[in-house]
């Protein structure tokens, strides 16, 4: 009963933001874009740290992977650019498993340096590829994006601008990439691998008496968002327009922010990066005209957050009013009484 | 020739790593606190050098001296207030409540301090040199070196030779045990904290000596210092100088192939060192 209120709450607000480009301002397709590749990119971490346990610092590598690959089928092989943002997905995630072949010999602390120190080589050695402008980067050209899928008939649809059409596009695919990993998350963590993953979280050793193999469980939510971490990427700077190595492969863009949005927003809750990630929009938004204030302040308000409310916003609130509206866990099994309701 | 003085350099700067790193150690070695703003508090104590010496006029050698105190004084206040509320079983607490420290510091430097690079005038000594058989050093650098030796000879006679240094291993093997015998792990803590502070500072003068620093590149040292640890193995000290020599090597033979390789030579250092030994070179706890 209660998802279905959930669900409906959900489509309603999803309608309403796939009509921003519509009816809104350009600054504002563009902000709310980046807020929701900053989303994905959280849910996506928040499944590595909250749910598996892998503490990576090291999810911009997949970030600037995905980026990089899209450029490249774009400028070197004249594909379309959204077809290489699938192809950046794919990418990202085959190169996943050499790095978590390295990296899942480390533990706790080493994992999270090991997978920094990964992606910081996939940093330099990008900024080699001369093709794609070395250490300075490359633009996409102009018409590549104007004649990306999708542009001219919203161009036509709206009577807008193609760099506006750009923006509506991108932003939808953003807003679809969004809405699809919350749903991807909700039903797997409630699915019997995502049973599996919280029970190895929440008591490793009794998890594995009953035919939990936590290893491979790690391996595959390690893969599946290094996936969705590349599609983001490749999404993102298609919008942009322009890559560097080290734009692309910034920790404090891809990784940092994304953390702390977890952590404000409530890690290990699956709508605590939504709630995060208004409140780092938020911010911004405020501390605009303080150059890096915002900054200090995410970082204060991260550190207070795990001295003295460890569950985040979002978590806090549920344990607080003891309603939970998007439930991880299933109702325990009872005998059937067919006209009680449903309670859990 | 060009590869045996490749060879020293490279040895000479991983004594500068090993500086960064032994700080680090001695705080993971002790509570397991994986401290990821320890790169931004060398930067931030390169910034108090440079200004206890304008503000006094002061060599920075001296002024160094004079940050030392300062520098235990806050990272033992910083343990008390804030990092030993946060240590327990669960290892993402600490870690990120140290990578929110990371990004205050960072940027209160970059509002307080500008984005400007500056570096600590050292004087004289910083261009000479000393001919050693068939090669060539500078000084700063054989002086970083030997401060290395000595603060990890330092760390060393404190962890075996003294009541503190057995309190701190007894707190490291078994806090538990250790408390029933008197010892308070949290004051423990702070002091250790303290000492990685004051180990952070003498690496920040060399760093401040060496080459321009600027509030953001706090972050890429302490992943060279992290690589150090890791490969020298967790809980020795010596490990970590092998690890910083290892990095340094890497570094320089990189960067003699082609500049923008340094850097890259590290990272791959460290990856291979740790395929073949997961656990680093001389691994002392087994944890």
């Amino acid at each position: 009963m209660r998802t279905l209120v959930t669900l409906a709450i959900g489509l309603v607000l999803l309608t309403a933001m796939a009509l921003v480009p519509v009816l809104g301002p350009r600054i504002l397709v563009q902000d709310l874009f980046k807020v929701l590749c900053l989303l994905v990119l959280a849910l996506n971490w928040n499944l590595l740290a909250g749910f598996a346990g892998l503490v990576s610092v090291g999810q911009q590598a997949f970030v600037g992977v995905g980026a990089y690959v899209m450029f490249a089928t774009t400028i070197l092989w004249g594909m379309d650019p959204l077809a290489g943002v699938l192809i950046g997905g794919v990418v990202a995630m085959a190169l996943s498993v050499p790095v978590a072949f390295f990296a899942f010999r480390l533990n706790g602390a080493y994992f999270a340096i090991g997978t920094w120190a990964v992606a910081d080589i996939a940093r330099l050695s990008f900024g080699q590829w001369r093709a794609l402008g070395g250490g300075t980067g490359t633009a996409l050209p102009r018409d590549a994006t104007r004649e990306m899928l999708g542009v001219g008939a919203v161009r036509d649809l709206l009577g807008v601008s193609p760099a506006a059409a750009i923006d509506a596009v991108t932003y939808w695919l953003a807003l679809a990439l969004a809405a699809v990993m919350l749903l991807a998350c909700w039903l797997f963590l409630r699915s019997r691998m995502g049973l599996g993953l919280q029970a190895v979280r929440d008591n490793p050793v009794a998890a594995q008496s009953v035919g939990v193999d936590p290893t491979r469980l790690k391996a595959l939510v390690f893969l599946l968002t290094a996936f969705a971490t590349g599609l983001c990427g490749a999404l993102l700077f298609i919008q942009t327009g322009r890559i560097t190595p080290d734009a692309a492969f910034s920790v404090i863009d891809w990784t940092a922010f994304v953390i702390f949005i977890v952590v404000i927003g409530g890690i290990g809750t699956l709508p605590g990066p939504i709630v995060g990630v208004l409140v780092f929009y938020a911010l911004q938004q405020l501390l605009a005209d303080y150059g890096t204030v915002y900054l200090i302040a995410l970082g204060l308000i991260g550190i207070a957050i795990m001295l003295f409310a460890r569950r985040g916003l979002w978590g806090g609130l549920i344990h607080r009013i003891g309603y939970d509206p998007l439930p991880l866990g299933h109702a325990a099994p009872r005998p059937p009484h067919p006209t009680q309701e449903e309670r859990p | 020739m060009i590869w045996l003085d490749t060879l020293v350099q490279g040895v000479m700067l991983g004594g500068l790593y090993a500086l960064f790193a032994a700080g680090l150690s001695l705080v993971f070695g002790i509570m397991r606190l994986v401290n990821l703003a320890h790169g931004d508090l060398i930067v931030l104590g390169a910034y108090l050098i440079l200004g206890i010496g304008t503000a006094t006029g002061l060599n920075p050698f001296l002024a160094a001296a004079l940050a030392l105190p300062v520098m235990f004084a806050f990272g033992w206040l910083l343990q008390t207030a804030l990092l030993n509320r946060v240590l327990g079983d669960d290892i993402l607490p600490p870690l990120l409540v140290t990578f929110g420290l990371s990004v205050v510091i960072q940027n209160v430097l970059l509002q307080s301090m500008t984005a400007d690079s500056r570096k600590l005038p050292v004087g004289p000594v910083e261009s000479a040199s000393l001919p050693l058989g068939p090669v060539t050093v500078g000084v700063m650098p054989l002086l970083t070196f030997g401060s290395a030796i000595v603060v990890i000879l330092a760390l060393n006679w404190l962890f075996y030779h003294t009541a503190l240094g057995r309190a701190f291993r007894a707190t490291s093997d078994d806090p538990v045990t250790a408390q029933l015998m008197g010892i308070r792990p949290r004051r423990i803590f702070a002091i250790a904290t303290g000492i990685a502070l004051v180990v952070a500072t003498i690496a920040a003068l060399y760093l401040g000596a060496r080459a321009n620093f600027d509030p953001s590149i706090g972050p890429a040292r302490l992943l060279y210092a992290f690589e150090a640890v890791i490969i020298g193995g967790l809980g020795s000290l010596w490990g970590t100088l092998a690890g910083g020599m290892v990095i340094g090597v890497a570094q320089a033979f990189g960067a003699a192939l082609n500049p923008e390789w340094q850097i890259l030579a590290g990272h791959i250092a460290f990856v291979a060192v740790l395929l073949v030994r997961p656990r680093g070179l001389f691994p002392r706890a087994n944890d």
